[in-house]
């Protein structure tokens, strides 16, 4: 299509979209805000003054409130950003496969640096960060679509061929499953087979208090990291009363690492959509949204498809099941790039169409939620062992796992083993046990929990997976010696959000945290001051460790600023995004220690030569131009 | 008053309203919690802040989202909890570029008065020195972003008649920013605009014309905290009292006010003359070190190759060295061509600029002349720094206090005169 077609046939659509509004003369919902960005963003590649112009018109919102909701959202652009939009992975995986050599390599084919768009406006070059391919990196995303263990030669094909005229959707790779392990039959949860509809029905006959109680004995607890007890969140939300509730799959799936998601969704479709059903049942709400991360656009298409079956069969909408007054339909709603819309109060701001800013929790979402109604957010690995409780029998369920964790967990594994990917496990497996099963080669430090999670070392591979005989967080936050630690925490439980990143000896640790500090300052949401400028400051502290020019009083500062930042932020994010750099530096204080000065009442990190450098350029660049 | 609940505070028990705000509930009973973001007319607790971080039944959390309920127990005045909220103080210094002698705000500003109440001198943490810029295009209004806190208080509380936003946060992290809606602000009335200056507890939000309205002296916090005493640092170093003490001083990319301060005391220059010897100092003129020193007196930061230079020398050669005056601690005034390219400094001085000559085309250099470095550093960041003196310039009794207290172990007490600068 030529160029002057395209953006003609853009404006056709974007004046029907506003034609069709002005002639209501109504003012659109906030929370279809996002969507129609998002129809700008694709067609057109930006957002237009024109476009905001309209739209801050339609929404009857300030001009720079809606440039606020655009800039907070790394997809939205303002500036247009190429015919094929690249969005390379930086994260840490990625960096330690063939990041270095494929970005230059797309640089070279395109012409363009990272973070620019070639002049014709064809490709436009991006970095950020996971993209829930860990177990298949490097990995890019182009225009949504994605491209799986890129290398340098296959890069240079693929633009080649895309200069030809290629179809994006004929070269890109759907990405793989990878599914490596599943505990023997009887004993699996999530990766058996399935038939639409056969869990819903076994709600027939059960009041939707008697629901709550099944997932309540069944001890279920949150899977996106919280562990928070589903059944009593239900029960919550239940009792709130109102005249509209809803219920929302958390489909953001941030956590650098985590790709659990995605493949439950792509493999088991209808499993998440039965469990949202049955939460809806439960809990009295009608309405249901997949809040799914614009990184997994792949995967909206099969959703939205399963949801037309379901409709089709009488398993969503009116009557469910013939069971009076059983309705539910259900949505999809795509985030637009920004990890903490996973944190379940800034998904619901991100939902209204607003900046994805977690609130004061003065309310949880069971109280005030969504426009303000009682809501039950919930992981999609949690919504989607309701389903299989159900079908299986809450006894047989609380015989697989531990007391305390029973049932199976999906664990998402990446980095130096040699079968990365998916692995359902029974709790209560030992750490070391799972590395074997991973085949871990030589495993040195794993980040468990993603980037917010924690740093285990060998001290750890003794511990068991599960959410036995946790102490409370500050207890291991206060531990300062590694023997200690080792005895203390030797029968604590090591409780699994599900990513699972291993390092061998080969890898330095300290660009490992670098790259986790990188990642929270770019996805603070800025809200508050420790979180925003603290992690900043941490940053800059491993840098100057890692140039040899800290003493031992900075190692100090580092511990005091990252408790300083864990009490004092406001959401998860802050609170969580200095438990990987505590845990490091308890457990390999040699990686902290190698090259320490000698404690010094001169900042060896000032460097005289470097601060006069611009200098030197400036005055022998005004001397040659004005000579 | 029925519904009466108990609540422990670091330890005492009180009864208060079932209910209320947890920092509103403490100052019924007197404990003073700080706030910042919080402000009574809102209904909802903005939150941002952190400010008012306390620990409830264990947790860390803030009081301004806290209602009180039965059996809650609070702890507020820790050693740990009043350190974690200094910082926070610390840290909202050390991101925005905050020059107080040059604010219009001065005086009226929260986040200073919070600082003196905090006794802060010096942050801890390194400045950022962000770029931030001071957006004048709207007709009536200024934003000051280099002293936003992002408190969020405008963004929520102002609003036109059709209930749009005039202020709004745009990026994220980092770099977020409040940006004015020039359109919606054109349609706020001029009290509107008046209550959104004072709504902002820092100068970032300026009505122009109207920022003078109270002169300095008369202003909200000018006379808080007038019984306040500066507490008595504790190290000290014991001195023959036969000999004098040897003090040094320097004047870095200052502009000699804190030396001029220095000589403020009149003839009581004769009582330090009593105990103190001057070695390398501008005021006796000796320009090389001839022995060692017990306290270095450093006012300036560090904009060229020479003040790095000649910092590093005190710190070789005093035992103790002493920050005093803003641009010592933080930067000041010189700091603020922190945010402007170097290049573009240099030919606003020397080419462009009004006073420069027509046709000028030469940046004066010489290999002896110091080179200029990218930007001006606080002191701290380039040797370690023993004591800060704040103040633009501070007052010369509290310099000689100080001074005297670390030489000869004295208690001091330093009025609220000679401690607030604004
Ligand atoms: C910064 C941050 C990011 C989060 N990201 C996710 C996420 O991507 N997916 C998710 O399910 N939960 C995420 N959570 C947890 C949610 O806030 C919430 O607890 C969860 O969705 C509740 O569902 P569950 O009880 O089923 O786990 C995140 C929390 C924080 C603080
Ligand atoms: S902790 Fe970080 S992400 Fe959370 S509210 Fe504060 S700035 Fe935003
Ligand atoms: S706003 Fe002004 S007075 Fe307040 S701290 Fe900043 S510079 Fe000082
Ligand atoms: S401009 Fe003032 S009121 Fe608005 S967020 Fe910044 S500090 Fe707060
Ligand atoms: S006053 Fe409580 S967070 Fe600001």
């Amino acid at each position: 299509m030529s160029f002057f077609k395209c953006y003609k046939s853009v404006n056709l659509v974007a004046n029907h979209f506003f034609f069709t509004m002005d002639t209501k003369e109504s003012t659109l919902q906030k929370s279809s805000l996002m969507n129609i960005l998002w129809d700008i963003q694709k067609k057109r590649r930006y957002i237009s003054h024109d476009d905001m112009t309209k739209i801050s018109k339609v929404f009857n919102i300030s001009r720079m409130e809606l440039e606020g909701v655009i800039s907070f959202y790394h997809f939205y652009h303002r500036k247009h950003a190429g015919k094929y939009t690249i969005y390379l992975n930086n994260s840490i995986v990625s960096k330690h496969k063939d990041f270095d050599r494929v970005k230059k390599s797309f640089e070279t084919e395109i012409g363009v640096k990272t973070g620019h768009v070639t002049k014709d406006e064809l490709f436009g070059l991006f970095e950020t960060s996971c993209i829930g391919l860990s177990d298949q990196e490097t990995s890019a995303l182009i225009n949504f679509k994605a491209f799986t263990n890129l290398t340098p030669e296959k890069v240079k094909i693929l633009i080649l061929k895309l200069r030809q005229g290629e179809s994006l959707e004929s070269l890109s790779d759907f990405p793989e499953n990878n599914i490596q392990y599943t505990p023997e039959e009887n004993k699996t949860v999530f990766f058996k087979p399935y038939k639409q509809g056969d869990a819903l029905k076994k709600i027939i006959g059960i009041e939707p208090d008697g629901v709550i109680d099944l997932v309540k004995a069944s001890k279920l607890s949150g899977r996106g990291g919280a562990f928070f007890p589903t059944g009593l969140k239900w029960e919550f939300c239940r009792d709130n009363k109102a005249d509209q509730k809803y219920i929302i799959c958390n489909a953001d799936e941030g956590e650098p690492g985590t790709f659990k998601d995605r493949v439950l969704m792509n493999i088991l479709p209808g499993l998440l959509i039965e469990g949202m059903a049955i939460a809806g049942y439960a809990v009295g709400a009608t309405e249901g949204t997949i809040y799914l991360r614009a990184e997994y656009f792949y995967l909206k298409d099969k959703l939205e498809k399963t949801i037309k079956e379901f409709l089709k069969k009488g398993l969503l909408g009116e009557n469910i099941l013939g069971i009076e007054g059983f309705n539910f339909n259900l949505n999809i709603y795509m985030g637009a790039g920004a990890y903490v819309c996973g944190e379940e109060t800034a998904l619901i701001a991100s939902m209204e169409g607003k900046r994805g800013e977690p609130t004061t929790k003065e309310y949880f979402p069971v109280e005030k939620g969504y426009l303000g109604k009682p809501t039950v957010v919930n992981n999609v690995e949690t919504l989607c062992a309701v389903p299989r409780i159900l079908e299986m029998g809450v006894d047989k369920y609380l015989a697989i796992g531990t007391k305390a964790t029973p049932g199976t967990k999906l664990m998402s594994v990446s980095g130096d083993c040699n079968k990365p990917g998916i692995y359902e496990i029974e709790w209560g497996m030992k750490l070391k046990d799972f590395l074997d099963l991973i085949e871990a080669k030589d495993p040195h430090f794993i980040l468990y929990n993603g980037f917010s999670g924690e740093c285990l070392s060998s001290h750890d591979f003794d511990r068991e997976i599960s959410g036995e005989n946790l102490l409370a967080e500050h207890i291991q936050f206060q531990i300062n010696d590694p023997i200690e630690y080792a005895r203390k925490m030797s029968a604590v439980g090591l409780r699994s959000g599900g990513a699972f990143m291993v390092f061998d000896k080969t890898r330095d640790l300290l660009p490992i945290l670098q790259n986790i500090t990188d990642f929270f300052v770019a996805e603070s949401c800025g809200i508050c001051v420790p979180c925003r400028t603290g992690n900043f400051l941490l940053n800059r502290k491993l840098h100057k460790i890692k140039l040899c020019n800290a003493d031992k009083n900075d190692l100090d500062e580092i511990k005091e600023w990252s408790n300083i930042i864990k009490q004092s932020s406001r959401c998860g994010l802050g609170k969580t995004s200095t438990n990987c750099l505590l845990t490091a530096m308890l457990k390999f204080p040699e990686e902290f220690n190698k090259c320490l000065l000698a404690e010094s009442d001169i900042n060896k990190a000032f460097n005289l030569e470097k601060a006069v450098d611009d200098y030197d350029k400036i005055i022998h660049e005004i001397e040659t131009t004005y000579e | 008053m029925n519904n009466l609940v108990n609540i422990k505070i670091d330890g005492h028990n009180y009864q208060v309203e079932a209910g209320k705000n947890l920092v509103d509930a403490a100052k019924e009973n007197g404990i003073y919690i700080p706030t910042l973001c919080h402000f009574h007319n809102q209904e909802h607790a903005l939150g941002t802040c952190r400010i008012c971080t306390v620990v409830v039944n264990g947790k860390t959390t803030t009081s301004c989202t806290t209602k009180v309920n039965e059996g809650i127990e609070v702890e507020i005045n820790t050693p740990e909890l009043i350190d974690t909220r200094k910082a926070i103080i610390e840290m909202l210094f050390a991101e925005g570029n905050h020059f107080c002698p040059s604010c219009e705000k001065s005086g009226n500003c929260d986040l200073q008065n919070l600082a003196y109440d905090m006794n802060i001198t010096v942050t801890r943490f390194p400045h950022v020195y962000s770029k931030k810029v001071v957006d004048f295009n709207s007709d009536r209004m200024i934003m000051e972003s280099n002293r936003c806190i992002l408190c969020k208080r405008c963004v929520e509380d102002i609003k036109t008649d059709e209930g749009k936003d005039v202020f709004s946060f745009v990026k994220r992290g980092i770099n977020t920013r409040v940006q004015i809606d020039y359109e919606e602000e054109a349609k706020l009335s001029q009290s509107e605009a008046m209550h959104a200056m004072d709504l902002c507890p820092v100068g970032a939000i300026l009505v122009k014309g109207m920022i003078y309205n109270e002169p300095f002296g008369d202003r909200k916090y000018d006379l808080v905290g007038k019984d306040k005493e500066a507490k008595p640092k504790e190290r000290f170093v014991k001195k023959d009292a036969n000999n004098k003490f040897i003090v040094a001083t320097t004047s870095l990319a200052g502009c000699f006010g804190c030396h001029m301060s220095l000589l403020d005391i009149d003839t009581d220059i004769v009582d330090v003359l009593e105990i103190v010897e001057f070695n390398k100092s501008p005021l006796t003129d000796i320009k090389k070190f001839s022995k060692r020193c017990d306290v270095g007196l450093i006012e300036g930061g560090c904009a060229n190759s020479e003040n790095v230079e000649v910092l590093k020398e005190f710190r070789k050669k005093c035992d103790i060295l002493i920050a005093f005056g803003e641009c010592a601690i933080m930067g000041g005034i010189p700091a603020m061509r922190n945010f402007v390219p170097l290049k573009e400094c240099l030919e606003e001085a020397y080419i462009n600029g009004l006073t420069s000559e027509i046709g000028a085309n030469v940046i004066p250099n010489h290999e002896d002349i110091p080179k200029l470095l990218n930007k001006v550093y606080p002191c701290n960041e380039i040797v370690k720094i023993d004591y800060y003196i704040p103040g633009c310039p501070p007052d010369a009794n509290h310099i000689w206090k100080v001074v005297k207290n670390i030489l000869l172990n004295e208690d001091y007490s330093i009025t609220h005169e000679e401690f607030k600068y604004d």
